[in-house]
């Protein structure tokens, strides 16, 4: 069945931009991206959109319906209202380049200063092995498809620009913990250093990124809540305190 | 201008354009939590009402000042009457700091008051009023990694009221009668019962105790046993939120029970 979709898409760029109505056709099974396509072909031939797989495994078309950081392809368009107007408008994190297309690189910065998997110096490549309980904890982080949509929703760069210098995101912050988890990584402070330069502390726990993973990887119960306990094991840990082990971990 | 009218991000003048109704759920959990904390303010400061022998409130337990009702100190009383303008201190004071630091640096309540309290956020994708932002980094926010001192003090607290609520299978040897003896149970013993279980509930599903039990372990594989406790209590964990509230209303519902009860020790009907 097709019907009349109301939509409103942002148009701009950097300097100025609006939202901007449109009418268009949807069919039934059709998700937003079908319809954003369909604006593409038949009414605004320059509507810059980012997309590729359109199966929710790319994390390209990563935008905000309704203001709700979404994936586009994954998004129905019969999710909606019949009469209501779905508003679709480019990532309000990061820079925008030209309509829904954003600049996301500040996610491939802090990739970058995230540091990598050390692998034991006394252990030859191809003789590391691994249990299977040990790899499905991590397992569960690979996941992430880097739509972004977390480091998107996330208050602390969001609504605080000055703060990204400084702190890293829930992506990376899964990142942290999934080497820190890992049986065989031996790179040194890895908690303190997520603690005191990827800005872990600066969370607060209000579990927005866990809300609009498109993977429903359990971003703040599996990875920064267990990052933060793991400072307090080196950092805060009362019963390391009376012990007098709060000097510093070798692995740590 | 920051957040998300900085420049370079797009041009929208609006603080958010989510069209759900996303104010319910902040609005619902302050209206709750601040009840809460009126009443709780009243319980803490009314120094009255609080025991019913065999029974105590869990506001109350353990009661450690020598101005604690007759029978009421499971513990002993290691603190004297202290008064402040001729005002006795309530005993509630003296111990209410460790189970209230356990729920304010609680991983669930600290997503529910930052959002419905400090609205930071308000809810996902809602701009928060806030200018500037430095998360737990600093005092007093930094003083959030305390939760593993309080969570080993709730511990204590669990025991204290599960023995509480192991002595209210007493009773009076007949009505009306002071002297109690073993072998009853009352109304008032289930509620104190449930109260207890809630609190362990509440206690072993935290996140901090998902992460002692074996969530700190880098092997899983070299340590089974504890990596059995982990899946469990990874289980409960998911609960962890509803194990909050329902162990709230669970500390309120044996509070006021008690309170009726030392009001109208008749109420307190006895099975056996």
């Amino acid at each position: 069945m097709t019907r009349k979709l109301n939509l409103r898409i942002w148009r701009g760029d950097a300097t100025d931009g609006a939202l901007q109505d449109v009418v268009v056709e949807a069919n039934e099974g059709e998700v937003v991206l079908d319809v954003i396509h369909r604006v593409q072909a038949t009414q605004m031939g320059d509507l810059a959109v980012r997309w590729n797989c359109k199966a929710g495994k790319c994390g390209s078309c990563s935008m905000e319906i309704n203001g709700k950081p979404r994936l586009a392809c994954m998004t129905q368009v019969a999710s909606y209202g019949d009469d209501e107007t779905i508003t679709v408008t480019p990532l309000r994190a990061f820079p925008v380049i030209k309509d829904l297309v954003t600049d996301v690189s500040f996610n491939y910065r802090k990739a970058m200063e995230i540091p990598a998997y050390e692998h034991p110096k006394d252990l030859a490549p191809g003789d590391a092995r691994m249990e299977q309980i040990d790899v499905e904890r991590s397992q569960e982080f690979r996941k992430c498809i880097e739509c972004f949509l977390c480091q998107d929703t996330c208050h602390v760069i969001r609504d605080h620009e000055e703060n990204k210098k400084s702190f890293a995101g829930p992506r990376f912050f899964i990142r942290i913990a999934e080497l820190d988890m890992h049986p065989l990584d031996m790179l040194k402070n890895r908690k303190r250093t997520a603690q005191e330069e990827h800005g872990l502390g600066m969370c607060n726990i209000t579990k927005c990124c866990t809300e609009v993973c498109p993977e429903h990887i359990k971003i703040t119960d599996n990875a920064i809540i267990p990052m933060k306990e793991r400072v307090v094991d080196i950092k805060y840990d009362p019963a390391r305190m009376f012990a007098g082990l709060l000097k510093r971990d070798k692995r740590n | 201008m920051s957040g998300v009218f900085s420049p370079g991000r797009a041009k929208i003048k609006e603080r958010t354009l989510r069209t759900d109704k996303w104010w319910i759920e902040p609005a619902i959990t302050f209206g709750v939590l601040f009840s809460f904390i009126i009443y709780a303010t009243f319980r803490a400061f009314e120094n009255a009402n609080y025991f019913a022998e065999p029974l105590i409130s869990p506001f109350y337990s353990p009661c450690l000042s020598t101005a604690c009702q007759d029978g009421a100190s499971l513990i002993g009383q290691p603190i004297g009457t202290l008064a402040i303008f001729g005002m006795v201190i309530s005993p509630a004071l003296f111990i209410l700091i460790f189970p209230l630091g356990f729920r304010m640096t609680c991983y669930y309540y600290r997503k529910a008051y930052y959002r419905s309290f400090w609205l930071s956020p308000p809810a996902c994708a809602v701009a928060e009023p806030h200018e500037k932002y430095t998360g737990e980094t600093r005092a007093p926010l930094i003083m959030q990694n305390a939760h593993r001192w309080f969570f080993y003090a709730g511990l204590v607290f669990n025991v204290l009221l599960t023995i509480d609520a192991v002595l209210a299978f007493r009773g009076p040897v007949s009505e009306g009668s002071e002297v109690m003896e073993w072998g009853h149970m009352s109304v008032g013993t289930l509620v104190l019962l449930l109260n207890a279980t809630l609190l362990w509930g509440y206690s072993a599903s935290c996140h901090t105790c998902r992460h002692t039990i074996g969530g700190r372990l880098k092997h899983f594989s070299k340590h089974p046993f504890r990596y059995k406790l982990w899946t469990r209590v990874s289980i409960l964990n998911h609960y962890h939120q509803q194990f909050a509230w329902v162990s709230l209303f669970g500390v309120a519902f044996a509070d006021i029970y008690v309170r009726t009860v030392s009001i109208h020790p008749s109420l307190n009907f006895y099975f056996f």
